[in-house]
C-alpha cells in the first residue's frame, strides 16, 4: 500500500488511467491518489470522463491501462469484502420502481453485518415522510438522497458519490454538502464528483479538474483560484459583427475574443487583464463610436481558473 | 439532518474484516425481495396463477382439443404444469429482470456486498417457491374439481427430475434473454415464446395433432418435452421418460451455458 507524504496509507490510488470507448479516449492517462480522510472532489464539464472514472473505481469497469486501487484492493477483482468497506452512490439510482424507500434500506442493511439504522438514516436524509412511497412516483432529489443513504447504509471506510447534488433544490443540496462533511469529520474517506463550484467551494479538501479525460489542475479551491489570471469582460451596446471582431482581435495583439453568454457580451481570452489592454480595449471601441456598456476586470476565483482550464460555463446554482 | 456521531465508519484497525454480511443471508434477504415484488406485480400474478388456472378448468370442462380417450384432467394436468414452470421461470423471470437491467437495479446490486451468485440464487430460488405454490395450487383444483389422481405407472421422481430440468432449462432462456435483449425485446420475445410453447408445447394440444413438420419441431423443444415427462411421471402416459428428460437437460446446459456467458449486467 502506498504512502502519502503525511504517512497516512491512501484510500484512493490511480496510476496512468486510460479508458478508450470506440476509440476515443475517454480517461486519458489520469493520476491522483486521495489521502484517507478528506474530501477529493473530481470537477468537470458534462463528458470530462468524471463518471468513467468512477465506475472503474467501483469496480464496474476495467482499465485499458494503468492500475486502480480502492483500500490497496483492485475494485474488478476483490469482491464482496471490498463492497462492504466502499458505500456508492450512482447517477441513476438503480432501485425497483415499486419498492419503497424504507423496504429497500432495510433489504440492503442486511447486506452488512453491522449496518446503520435504516430508520435513523431516512429521518437524516429527510426521507420518513415518504418511507413508504414507491420509489418511481419520489422527486428527483429525493431519488438522490435515497441513493445517498444507500451510500451511507455500511458505515462505509470509503464513499464514491457520483455528483451527489445533481437535480437537488437548493435546500437539499445545502443539507447534503453538510452531511457529506460530517462524514469526512466522522473518518470516511470521501470521493466524489461534480460539475458544480459551489460543491467544491463549500466541501471538497482537495480538488482535481479534469477535462477531456486529463486533469488539468489539481489543489485545494483557494490554490487553485491562486494559478488564475485576471481577465476582462465586457458588454458592448450591440453586437460585434465578424469583420469587427477579427478587427478587435488585432488590435489586441493576441489573445481572441470569446462569446460570454449573452449577444454583445464577450471576454478576453488568452490575455491577462492589464491597463494597456484595457485603453487599447476602450480606444478601438471609442474609434468606431461603440459604446462599451459595461466593463470589469475580474478577480482570481475558482471559476475564472476553471473557466480557462476547461472551456465550460460554470453552472451555479 | 447531521449527526456525526452515528456516521462513524466501523472501527478503524487494520488489516479490517469488512463488514459484508455472510452470503446465505444476503442471499436470503435478497429472495425474500423478490418473492415479495412478484407478489406485487399484478400482471405477473396473471400469468403465473390466472391464466394457468383458468386454461386447466375451462379445457377440463370443454374438452375440444384433447384426445377423445383419456379423461380431460389426466392430459391437462400435466400440460398445465409445464405451462406453469414456463410462466414462472421464462416470462416472469426474463421480463422482472430485463427491466431490473435497464433501470440499473442489477447494476447498483452489483455494487453492493451481496454477491453476484447469490443474486442469481436468490432469483432462481424465488422461481422454485413460486412453482411449488403453483403446483400445490393446481393439483388441488384438479383434486377438488375433477377427482383427479396419479396413474398407476406414475413415478415421482421423474416428476422431480422434469420440474428441476424444466426450470433449469426455461430460467436459462430467461436469463439470456433478460442479459442480451432490450427490456422491450425481452418483453416482447417473452410473451411470443410463451404462446409458441402453448400451442406447440403439447400443453392444451397434442404434439401428434400437429402437422408432421410442426410437429417435428414441437419434440424437440423444451415445452413438449416437459409435458411430456410429466406425462409419464404423473401415470398419465406409458413409455421411456429418458429422451424426454435429455432433451431438457440439453436445452438447461444450451442455455445457462449461453446465459453464463453473455449475461451484460448493464
Amino acid at each position: 500500500m502506498t504512502a502519502t507524504a503525511g504517512g497516512m496509507p491512501a484510500a484512493v490510488r490511480v496510476s496512468g488511467l486510460r479508458k478508450r470507448y470506440g476509440g476515443r479516449p475517454v480517461v486519458d492517462g489520469l493520476t491522483f491518489s486521495v489521502a484517507a480522510g478528506v474530501i477529493f472532489a473530481i470537477l468537470g464539464p458534462n463528458g470530462a470522463g468524471k463518471t468513467t472514472t468512477v465506475e472503474i473505481l467501483e469496480g464496474y469497469r476495467r482499465p485499458d491501462e494503468g492500475e486502480v486501487r480502492v483500500l490497496g484492493l483492485d475494485p474488478a477483482r476483490a469482491g464482496a469484502e471490498l463492497r462492504g468497506r466502499v458505500g456508492l452512490m450512482l447517477q441513476d439510482g438503480g432501485i425497483y420502481p415499486q419498492a419503497r424507500p424504507r423496504e429497500i434500506l432495510r433489504l440492503y442493511a442486511r447486506f452488512y453485518r453491522d449496518p446503520r439504522d435504516p430508520d435513523a438514516l431516512l429521518e437524516q436524509v429527510g426521507l420518513a415522510d415518504v418511507a413508504a412511497t414507491r420509489y418511481k412516483v419520489l422527486s428527483g432529489g429525493q431519488k438522490q438522497r435515497l441513493g445517498l443513504a444507500l451510500a451511507l447504509l455500511g458505515r462505509p471506510e470509503v464513499a464514491i458519490l457520483d455528483e451527489p447534488t445533481a437535480g437537488m433544490d437548493p435546500a437539499a443540496k445545502a443539507a447534503t454538502r453538510e452531511m457529506i462533511g460530517a462524514l469526512r469529520n466522522a473518518g470516511t474517506t470521501v470521493l466524489l464528483t461534480t460539475h458544480e463550484l459551489a460543491d467544491v467551494e463549500r466541501m471538497a479538501d482537495r480538488i482535481a479538474i479534469i477535462d477531456r479525460g486529463r486533469i488539468v489542475a489539481a489543489g485545494s479551491a483557494s490554490e487553485l483560484a491562486a494559478g488564475a489570471a485576471p481577465r476582462i469582460r465586457f458588454q458592448l451596446e450591440r453586437a460585434l459583427d465578424d469583420p469587427d471582431r477579427s478587427g478587435l482581435t488585432a488590435a489586441l495583439g493576441a489573445g481572441s475574443i470569446r462569446d460570454d453568454g449573452a449577444p454583445g457580451r464577450y471576454l478576453v481570452d488568452g490575455l491577462d487583464s492589464s491597463p494597456a489592454l484595457l485603453a487599447t480595449l476602450a480606444g478601438w471601441c471609442a474609434a468606431r463610436g461603440l459604446l462599451i456598456a459595461e466593463l470589469r476586470t475580474t478577480g482570481a476565483t475558482l471559476e475564472e481558473r476553471y473557466l480557462a482550464l476547461t472551456g465550460d460555463e460554470a453552472q451555479h446554482d | 439532518m447531521t449527526e456525526p456521531a452515528s456516521l462513524r465508519p466501523v472501527t478503524s484497525a487494520s488489516p479490517r474484516p469488512g463488514n459484508a454480511a455472510p452470503a446465505l443471508s444476503s442471499t436470503v434477504a435478497q429472495l425474500g425481495m423478490e418473492l415479495r415484488l412478484t407478489a406485487r406485480r399484478g400482471e405477473n400474478l396473471f400469468v403465473i396463477v390466472v391464466l394457468p388456472l383458468v386454461l386447466l378448468v375451462f379445457f377440463s370442462l370443454v374438452p375440444a382439443l384433447t384426445p377423445n380417450t383419456a379423461r380431460p384432467i389426466d392430459f391437462l394436468l400435466p400440460g398445465i404444469l409445464a405451462l406453469a414452470v414456463i410462466s414462472t421461470s421464462l416470462v416472469n423471470l426474463s421480463i422482472a429482470t430485463a427491466f431490473e437491467r435497464s433501470y440499473g437495479v442489477l447494476k447498483r446490486l452489483g455494487g453492493s456486498p451481496l454477491p453476484r451468485a447469490g443474486l442469481i440464487a436468490a432469483k432462481i430460488g424465488a422461481v422454485l417457491v413460486v412453482e411449488v405454490l403453483q403446483v400445490a395450487l393446481l393439483v388441488g383444483v384438479a383434486v377438488a374439481l375433477f377427482g383427479w389422481r396419479p396413474g398407476a405407472g406414475g413415478n415421482p421422481a421423474v416428476d422431480l427430475a422434469a420440474f428441476l430440468l424444466g426450470t433449469l432449462a426455461f430460467a436459462g432462456l430467461g436469463l439470456l434473454m433478460a442479459g442480451t435483449l432490450r427490456a422491450e425485446g425481452t418483453l416482447a420475445a417473452a410473451n411470443g415464446l410463451f404462446l409458441i410453447f402453448l400451442l406447440l408445447g403439447g400443453v392444451i394440444l397434442p404434439v401428434n395433432h400437429l402437422p408432421g413438420f410442426l410437429a417435428d419441431l414441437a419434440r424437440v423443444l423444451p415445452a413438449s418435452a416437459l409435458s411430456d415427462a410429466y406425462r409419464i411421471g404423473l401415470g398419465s402416459a406409458s413409455g421411456d421418460p429418458l429422451p424426454s428428460l435429455l432433451i431438457l437437460a440439453a436445452w438447461g446446459a444450451l442455455t445457462s451455458l449461453l446465459a453464463t456467458r453473455l449475461f451484460r449486467w448493464e
